[in-house]
């Protein structure tokens, strides 16, 4: 029987609740059966006219209806039902009242289109339009609800409220690794011993016309529109980027010795985290690779294993042609001569990238891969490239017994997050 | 609880403050700084009534950037937001003697507290006023969106790119977070570096953030709220008298948190020690932010000296939670001094920068002036400080410094 501690002497850390939507659906059953049979989840946008665009597609969540359209507003609503799902599921604490904290990844908050054009209109303004019109509109009344909706902390105000989480919710942003950066507090949190379970969400649900077109701008996103579920080719030879994707994850993570105690089903083991930032450059990797090698290495001493005990890494995997490059890089220098017999498949490509999500979505699906023995594909990878030699899983999902895998995650602004998830 | 007060003598893994970095409507570093609130003809508040009528700003100082952002390129990636913020951090690092110390700085983690960057505000106004005509008003604002806006301005958006610059620029490289989320967050930030270096989870860690007020987009923000001050100026406290509000201020801080036996290792004097960072929330119904306040005190009274201390405040000016802390500051019989009088109120980065305030008064042995008629002198040697930081809206947080 594991020991309560770890190879350090801290607090294991456990997951016992876990809840999911992705473009694939809503909740851990559909989201695992959809994934594991190859089912890509991105669509056309219909949300919003997407005439001029180069991009048309997108792992939109069309599925959950919210009074007012707004990022904020359907990333708040997702987040509250995957938490539904893994607080019921871990069973932890009463309705209203989590004994833990809320560790929250959230994309950035601005106000969008649609308010700056109502503004515009109740301003009066006829030829032009300044931010003095709008300004002198939003003096005269009547906006209250804009700006509470558009603080950054409303989100993570609101679902404290709504769950009775401990203490001040933390909202984090490291871009693409949002999601693992908010575990790795948890687990930070619990190793210090200042809680015994904590609540991590990681939401995203900003596809509006301005956010697809900041990364079209950057030339990021894949414009391969026809039929959109073959847009996402992370690993392939002609992967020319990644597709933008909505989902939440919601994850009950608590001390073993806590868990145990209350008789909870223990779903996965937070076994290590790392991190390392990149000062080489805004949107690209070190080429050396070194920030995401440090990374693993981190995550690994973290987690007090070899290399050797990794049976399956959950990729990064956005289908950039930069991203899986230097992820194939990293991989290879932490795993050498096993890095291209380790599965290593990419979520990606049938959720599309998720974002400030993806850590704890990825992370939930590493855990249901430990959980049942499967490894999920890697879909539409057709071109293998011979630069990236990787057992990517391709297309059809593979039955394999793992104990030890790693779930990458790499942001934007250098900031790379690294977690060692164990089988219960 | 590993940040507990420490009523006893100095521990290894004490928090101490060994760099700041402050560049504001005062200055920028911290002699500037100091030498406006110690002025002995009096604290002038430095605050643009112009630009954004009827709303006020606390405008920045002119910086010279080139001092700690050396590469142009690396300037014209940024937009002043982060300017501002990576000078300051360079500030800190120089401050903590670190800038430069590649070692160390690639074991130095980073928290920023940040909310979002600029916009294109001429692309704004130039599609508002277009959409109403355009036949196709989707396909018109996708057509301007792409074709208007510079692709790298994303980059200065992104609550992230702040570390991410300040990675780039400062070599800060260990590892990097970012809290959004008003003034709670910049709290927060301080409290979890303080618990990871109480914690042997860190040795150095660069928090702070910074903030623009020069954007017509947040003064907006602000306005839709209905929280926004008016005319005639006055300080935090005596605003009070006139419905209250808050007046928004540019500034950039950060500190270099360390632990005591680092610091020492490398023969770093602190500041102060941090003895204990507290934060919490509440709906802010009446009386909740001060039951929370009284409970963090509760929790540092072993360590607190009354004699030999003051409050730095973080209060916005926004009437309600402005009035009922001033409340309760009445109670604790302290000094006081309001940081968002000096510097204008600059949400995330608020708690830092009061905390910056506290630091140097407690090395220096005093307080500074009065910022405004509603705050007593203190005579006397100052010790230690507290910190408050309560938000506009949402978040209640408290610190104790003393002298290290």
């Amino acid at each position: 029987m594991r020991a309560d501690t770890d190879h350090l002497g801290r607090p294991v850390v456990v997951i016992t609740g876990m809840g999911i939507i992705t473009s694939l659906g809503q909740g851990q059953a559909e989201n695992w059966r959809a994934l594991t049979s190859g089912q890509s989840g991105i669509r056309r946008i219909s949300r919003f006219p997407t005439t001029n665009m180069r991009t048309t597609i997108a792992g939109t969540v069309d599925f959950i209806p919210v009074a007012e359209q707004s990022a904020p507003a359907l990333s708040e609503r997702l987040a509250e039902l995957v938490i539904e799902e893994a607080i019921a599921e871990a069973g932890l604490g009463t309705a209203g009242d989590f004994p833990g904290p809320l560790l929250l990844a959230l994309p950035p908050v601005e106000m969008e289109w649609p308010q700056r054009e109502a503004l515009a209109a109740a301003s009066g303004a006829n030829e032009t339009v300044t931010y003095d019109d709008l300004r002198r509109a939003a003096r005269a009344g009547g906006f209250e609800g804009y700006y509470r909706r558009f603080l950054f902390g409303s989100v993570g105000e609101n679902l404290a409220t709504r769950f009775g989480t401990k203490g001040s919710p933390i909202a984090t942003s490291t871009a693409c690794a949002s999601g693992g950066t908010a575990i790795q507090l948890g687990v930070e949190a619990i190793r210090r011993g200042e809680t015994d379970a904590a609540l991590v969400v990681g939401t995203d649900a900003s596809i509006n016309p301005e956010s697809i077109i900041r990364f079209s701008l950057l030339s990021a996103l894949s414009t391969r529109n026809d039929p959109p579920s073959t847009a996402s080719r992370p690993f392939s030879k002609d992967r020319e980027g990644f597709v933008m994707a909505e989902g939440a994850g919601a994850l009950v993570i608590e001390s073993l010795a806590s868990a145990r105690a209350r008789g909870a089903t223990i779903l996965g083991v937070l076994e290590g985290c790392g991190e390392a930032a990149d000062g080489f450059h805004r949107t690209r990797s070190s080429p050396d690779g070194k920030p995401i090698i440090a990374c693993m290495h981190h995550a690994l001493e973290d987690a007090g294993l070899a290399p050797e005990a990794i049976g399956y890494i959950n990729a990064h995997g956005t289908g950039t042609p930069e991203n899986d490059k230097m992820e194939w890089v990293g991989v290879s220098a932490v795993f050498g001569e096993r890095a291209g017999s380790i599965p290593m498949s990419s979520n990606k490509s049938m959720i599309g990238h998720t974002l400030t999500a993806a850590g704890t979505v990825e992370a939930i699906f590493t855990a249901l891969t430990l959980k049942h023995g499967l490894l999920p594909p890697t879909i539409n990878y057709e071109t293998p490239d011979p630069a990236l030699p990787v057992d990517c899983v391709p297309n059809l999902a593979r039955p394999a017994k793992v104990e030890h895998a790693i779930s990458n995650s790499f942001g934007f602004g250098g900031q790379n997050v690294c977690l060692v998830i164990g089988a219960a | 609880m590993p940040n507990s007060p420490s009523p006893s003598g100095p521990h290894d893994r004490d928090a101490v403050i060994t760099g700041i970095g402050l560049a504001s409507c005062l200055g920028a570093g911290i002699e500037a700084n100091w030498a406006a609130l110690t002025d002995p003809s009096g604290f002038t508040p430095v605050v643009d009534t112009d630009s954004f009528a009827p709303a006020m700003v606390h405008p920045i100082v002119p910086l010279e950037l080139d001092k700690q952002i050396p590469k142009r390129g690396d300037q014209r990636q940024m937009e002043p937001w982060q300017r501002v913020g990576v000078f300051s951090a360079g500030l800190a690092l120089d401050s903590a003697g670190l800038k430069g110390n590649a070692d160390v700085l690639s074991r130095t983690g980073m928290i920023v507290a940040a909310g979002g960057g600029e916009r294109d505000y001429a692309v704004d106004e130039a599609i508002l006023s277009g959409l109403p005509k355009a036949a196709d008003q989707g396909g018109y604002l996708n057509e301007h969106l792409l074709g208007d806006v510079r692709p790298t301005l994303f980059l200065a958006q992104l609550s992230n790119l702040l570390a991410g610059n300040i990675s780039i620029v400062h070599g800060v490289t260990g590892w990097s977070r970012t809290f959004m989320g008003e003034e709670a967050c910049g709290a927060d930030a301080v409290r979890i570096a303080c618990a990871r270096i109480a914690g042997g989870q860190s040795d150095a860690v660069l928090v702070g953030g910074s903030y623009n007020a020069h954007r017509p987009d947040v003064v907006l923000h602000y306005e839709m709220g209905g929280v926004s001050a008016g005319p005639p100026f006055a300080g935090i406290w005596g605003r009070q008298q006139h419905g209250g509000g808050l007046v928004l201020g540019t500034i950039g801080c950060f500190l270099v948190i360390e632990s005591r036996a680092h610091a020492a290792a490398r023969g770093a004097a602190p500041f102060a020690r941090i003895d204990a960072v507290r934060t919490d929330r509440s709906r802010r119904e009446p009386g909740q932010a001060t039951s929370n306040a009284s409970a963090q005190l509760g929790t540092m009274e072993a360590a607190l000296d009354r004699s030999a201390c003051a409050v730095i405040s973080g209060a916005s000016g926004v009437a309600a939670p402005t009035q009922e802390e001033a409340a309760w500051l009445a109670t604790l019989g302290l000094p006081v001094r309001a940081s968002s009088t000096a510097f204008g109120h600059s949400l995330e980065p608020v708690f830092p920068a009061s905390l910056a305030l506290a630091a140097l008064a407690v090395r220096e042995g005093r307080l500074f002036n009065p910022l405004e008629p509603a705050e007593a002198p203190m005579e006397g040697t100052l010790r230690q400080a507290l910190v408050t930081g309560w938000g506009h809206w949402r978040g209640e947080s408290l610190a104790l410094v003393t002298a290290a």
